[in-house]
């Protein structure tokens, strides 16, 4: 099916998230939507589904004008949505969320759950899914709830398919999986759409690209452009996509933890007796795929959740036992995962999101009175020093956008002398020009000696910042990589190989693995290297 | 697909087991050790509590039995005390407790502290009028319970459930009075609760207020309007709209002769069977129908069920209005249920027991039905033990239900799941 939007403008307020966008996609055609975070590109394909009604332009199905009141029309037309966060029902088996809106029912609307489990098992088996028809959504991992996911589309004849940022979730080997199953729709004859922010992706999948930014179609690529033409292409000025850094150099083990495990309400182990150490002015990163404890870790480090066995020491000092303010005293800066929920309050102002942590020491307080103008000058130079973009520091921090958020919770982390810096994915949904200097910060404070530790899923993340790596797989870690150390080998430091170690292949063995057979991706990355 | 490419599926523990709470021993220890203080104590040897099973009217008569009552007590502490020790073992190993085990020393409490109220007395302890009248005082319970199952599964919490029921009660009354038919009131009283529930909706659904808050509003509004027109209307003409209109009970032939419990589940009005029947299907339809697919959709994941086409906000407001309807004809049991007129604040916080059984049995139907028998069993036992004339004040007896509906909702339900989308209001984007 040939599908075509023409002049989609949608406006939420002040800002215009589409602003007359024309893209056509052709049977047949993996079409990739490539924007930063926040370009529009969400949008315009809740437009697209139904989801949001646009205040201008039309969308064309073979050439003939539709119109969508609501997500089941556009089901019924022939398309078919994987969102980047799932709509799968966690408590529903998957006979039962792939049923969901399109039940197969019997007298007084009972039921037919075998046909569900038999259309299920019916795709499942033709596209090689391997999906339990009766399993729990719950149960299942990122990477085969995403298949259900596209089953559930499948099952409604969905002749194109749109995938929202589909790779954000998956361990390099399931994107390549991923990969493999959008080739096989593709032969089927049905259109893909596949939003991404990852260049490298698309160049792998994509026939044709179409770039936007800030919600305008800024261009069209071919996928064989080169990665820094797209990135110039997505952010409108040449990016710099790796951190120039100089070799580290350790010192102390500053931080260790020792046979650390936390272990759920409900009896699921998330992190399963672990053990490392930071030194001084190295900067370790911890990568694996989402909620494999990497989250729970950073918690326990900052003494929000509570270790069940281990010890964690700080230059020497047992961290045990201590409140989250004693840690805080004692130097640990923290950069919390969800930066609008944990990392700032949404309603307070930029100057006291500043403070938050020091709220009633000197010279911010005297007793129990807190001086707002010291707070507000204390912001005004933290603003300054760390580049960011505001009207009033006396205005709520929500008024700001995420990078510029996220510089404030660096700034008000790294203001305090610090020992360790914990860090929990300091450059989700940022901008291409706040990854860059979120990145500089994290250098220069390895730089300043204090051993850095960074939670990260992105492995380009990873592997641009990391002095060591530790890889964590259900709750363990399944080998530390020492980059120099590696870099030194004939593979070097490859994506193929922690991409392996991410899915629980020990280290040696990925590496061995990794020499013999390259993914998509990994090949990919490969030929731009060389480049 | 390779095997290598699913992490992140829930790790099975080896070794480090979540810690489980000694809740459980010590709750039990703490019975064994009240029984003995409390019953055992005073209870002087050589006297016997005799238990009555049958009534007149069954087939055979099942004799009264006589039981020593100091032996009995002995034996029952003896089964709390094993019950607590075995649960510290389980616990200890950071296992826990059966639930079945919750039931046997509860079963071991009851009838410990039934030997030592009829120890040595006349009376006997009438276990039919006993449980029929256990049953008649769950009955407002199961109605509300499963109307708040059907409200918050969908994603809507209905404190309101009190003001339905005593809307139901006064609506069935009124109508039943005036049209000289209990029957007429079975079908003003789910009205009303409707009515109230539609209410509910439209704050909680159009307006997105704070359900809580609307739902102890209307509840507030309708004691205030039910008093007033009581003081008023009803007070001025009894004759036309609060004559007692009692439902007739309906004898179900062959099933009614089962002893002890026949006479108790099949004597009855066609309100209960009306219950029976909502149970039974309730049951089925949440867990095997589209609607009840639906419904549990947009309680768990509203955004989930919009993109598959589903009307997250018309489906919250129908169920709610469904649920205030069951919660209405369950408020019918106050007046033509029980042959009586409308009084002032008849429901008497039975909303809000209700609420607890719901929670109790984890929002499910079955679950919510067995807690409401719960609570209406130990209400009854207060009733029943105050008659009987034992030595605990009657008042304090009257306490029970409540103290159990804390002590069940704070310990014994262990860990349960709400709604994920309870309470919070559905807007797109």
């Amino acid at each position: 099916m040939k599908l075509e939007l023409q002049g989609i403008t949608k406006v939420f307020g002040p800002l215009v998230a589409n602003d007359h966008i024309d893209l056509v996609v052709e049977p047949g055609e993996i079409h990739a939507l490539l924007g930063e975070n926040g370009a529009g590109k969400s949008t315009l394909m809740n437009v697209l589904y139904g989801l949001y009604d646009p205040d201008d332009g039309q969308i064309l199905l073979d050439d003939r004008p539709v119109r969508f009141k609501g997500p089941g029309d556009a089901v019924a037309a022939g398309i078919g949505m994987v969102h980047q966060h799932f709509m799968l029902v966690p408590v529903f088996t998957v006979a039962e969320s792939v049923a969901l809106g399109y039940e197969p029912t019997g007298p007084a609307g009972v039921l037919k759950l075998d046909e569900a489990r038999a259309r299920v098992k019916q795709i499942s088996d033709r596209f090689g899914f391997d999906v339990d028809p009766d399993a729990l959504i719950e149960d299942l991992p990122v990477g085969v709830q995403q298949r259900v996911e596209i089953i559930k589309a499948l099952s409604r004849d969905a002749k194109v398919l749109i995938l929202d940022e589909p790779t954000a979730v998956l361990t390099p080997q399931e994107t390549d999986e991923l990969i493999g199953i959008m080739g096989e729709l593709k032969e089927a004859g049905t259109s893909i759409v596949f939003i991404t922010h990852k260049l490298r992706e698309v160049r792998a999948v994509a026939d044709r690209i179409t770039v936007i930014r800030r919600g305008k179609v800024v261009g069209e690529a071919r996928p064989t452009s080169t990665e820094t033409e797209l990135a110039s292409l997505m952010v409108g000025r040449s990016v710099n996509l790796s951190v120039q850094k100089s070799a580290a150099t350790p010192g102390e083990a500053a931080f260790r933890v020792e046979g650390l495990s936390v272990v759920s309400p409900t009896g699921a182990v998330l992190v399963d007796d672990i053990s490392f150490d930071v030194h001084g002015g190295e900067i370790m990163c911890i990568a694996g795929v989402q909620g494999n404890g990497q989250t729970e870790l950073a918690e326990v480090v900052l003494g929000l959740e509570e270790a069940d066995a281990g010890r964690l020491t700080l230059d020497g000092q047992d961290l045990r036992g201590r409140s989250v303010k004693q840690r805080l005293r004692a130097g640990i800066g923290f950069v919390p995962e969800d930066r609008s929920t944990d990392g700032v309050v949404a309603s307070f102002s930029i100057a006291e999101n500043l403070v938050l942590d020091l709220y009633d020491t000197e010279p911010f307080a005297k007793g129990i009175s807190m001086s707002p103008a010291r707070v507000v000058a204390n912001a005004e130079q933290r603003a300054e020093e760390f580049d960011v973009r505001y009207t009033s520091v006396q205005d709520p921090i929500s008024t700001l956008s995420g990078g510029n958020a996220q510089k404030v919770v660096l700034a008000r982390e790294m203001s305090r002398p610090l020992r360790l810096l914990v860090a929990s994915q300091p450059t989700r949904g940022l901008d291409v020009g706040s990854i860059e200097f979120v990145h500089k910060r994290m250098v220069a404070e390895r730089d300043n000696g204090t051993p850095v530790l960074i939670v990260s899923t992105e492995l380009d993340e990873v592997l641009n910042l990391a002095d060591r790596i530790a890889v964590m797989y259900r709750g363990r870690i399944v080998g530390i990589v020492d980059v120099a150390e590696e870099n030194g080998t004939a593979g070097g430091v490859n994506r193929d190989m922690l991409g392996l170690m991410m899915a629980g292949v020990p280290m040696d063995e990925a590496r061995t693995q990794a020499a013999e057979h390259h993914s998509i991706l990994g090949q990919a990355y490969m030929e731009e290297d060389a480049q | 697909m390779s095997t290598a490419t699913t992490p992140s599926s829930t790790a099975t523990a080896p070794g480090t087991r979540p810690r489980v709470g000694l809740k459980t021993p010590v709750v039990y220890a703490t019975a064994a050790l009240l029984t003995v203080l409390l019953f055992l104590r005073p209870t002087p040897a050589d006297v016997s509590t005799t238990f009555q099973f049958g009534t007149a009217a069954e087939w055979f008569a099942i004799p009264n039995a006589s039981v020593p009552a100091l032996l009995t007590i002995s034996l029952l502490t003896v089964v709390m005390a094993a019950a607590a020790v075995w649960a510290f073992l389980l616990v200890r190993q950071r296992r826990r407790p059966p639930v079945w085990l919750h039931v046997v020393v509860g079963v071991a409490v009851v009838l410990a502290f039934l030997t030592y109220a009829g120890a040595g007395k006349t009376s006997v302890i009438p276990m039919v009028s006993l449980l029929a009248g256990a049953l008649a005082l769950s009955v407002p319970l199961v109605f509300g319970a499963l109307s708040g199952v059907i409200c918050e599964r969908s994603g809507i919490i209905n404190i309101a459930i009190e003001g339905q029921l005593l809307f139901g009660a006064f609506a069935a009354a009124v109508a039943a009075s005036a049209a000289g038919s209990g029957y007429v009131g079975l079908v003003a009283a789910p009205l009303a609760g409707a009515l109230v529930g539609a209410a509910l909706a439209w704050f909680a659904v159009s307006f997105r207020v704070n359900q809580i808050i609307v739902g102890v509003v209307l509840n507030t509004l309708i004691i205030g309007l039910t008093g007033f027109l009581f003081a008023t209307v009803l007070s001025d003409n009894r004759a036309l709209w609060n004559t007692r209109m009692p439902l007739p009970r309906i004898r179900i032939p062959v099933l009614a002769e089962i002893p002890v419990l026949g006479p108790v589940l099949f004597n009855q009005t066609v309100l209960i069977y009306l219950m029976y029947v909502i149970v039974v299907v309730l049951q089925i339809m949440l867990f095997r129908s589209r609607w009840g697919l639906r419904t549990r959709a947009v309680g768990e994941h509203p955004k989930a069920a919009d993109t598959v086409g589903i009307k997250v906000n018309t489906r919250r407001v129908w169920n709610t209005i469904l649920g205030g309807a069951v919660a209405g004809l369950g408020g019918a049991f106050f007046t033509v249920g029980s042959g009586l007129a409308f009084g002032r604040e008849m429901s008497a916080g039975n909303g809000f027991i209700a609420l607890a059984a719901m929670i109790l049995g984890k929002w499910n139907p079955w679950g919510a039905v067995l807690a409401a028998l719960l609570f209406g069993f130990s209400k009854n036992l207060g009733n029943v033990l105050s008659t009987i004339g034992s030595g605990v004040p009657s008042e304090l007896l009257l306490m029970l239900p409540y103290i159990i509906t804390i002590f069940a909702v704070a310990g014994f339900v262990g860990r349960v799941r709400p709604p994920a989308a309870e309470g919070i209001p559905y807007t797109k984007s």
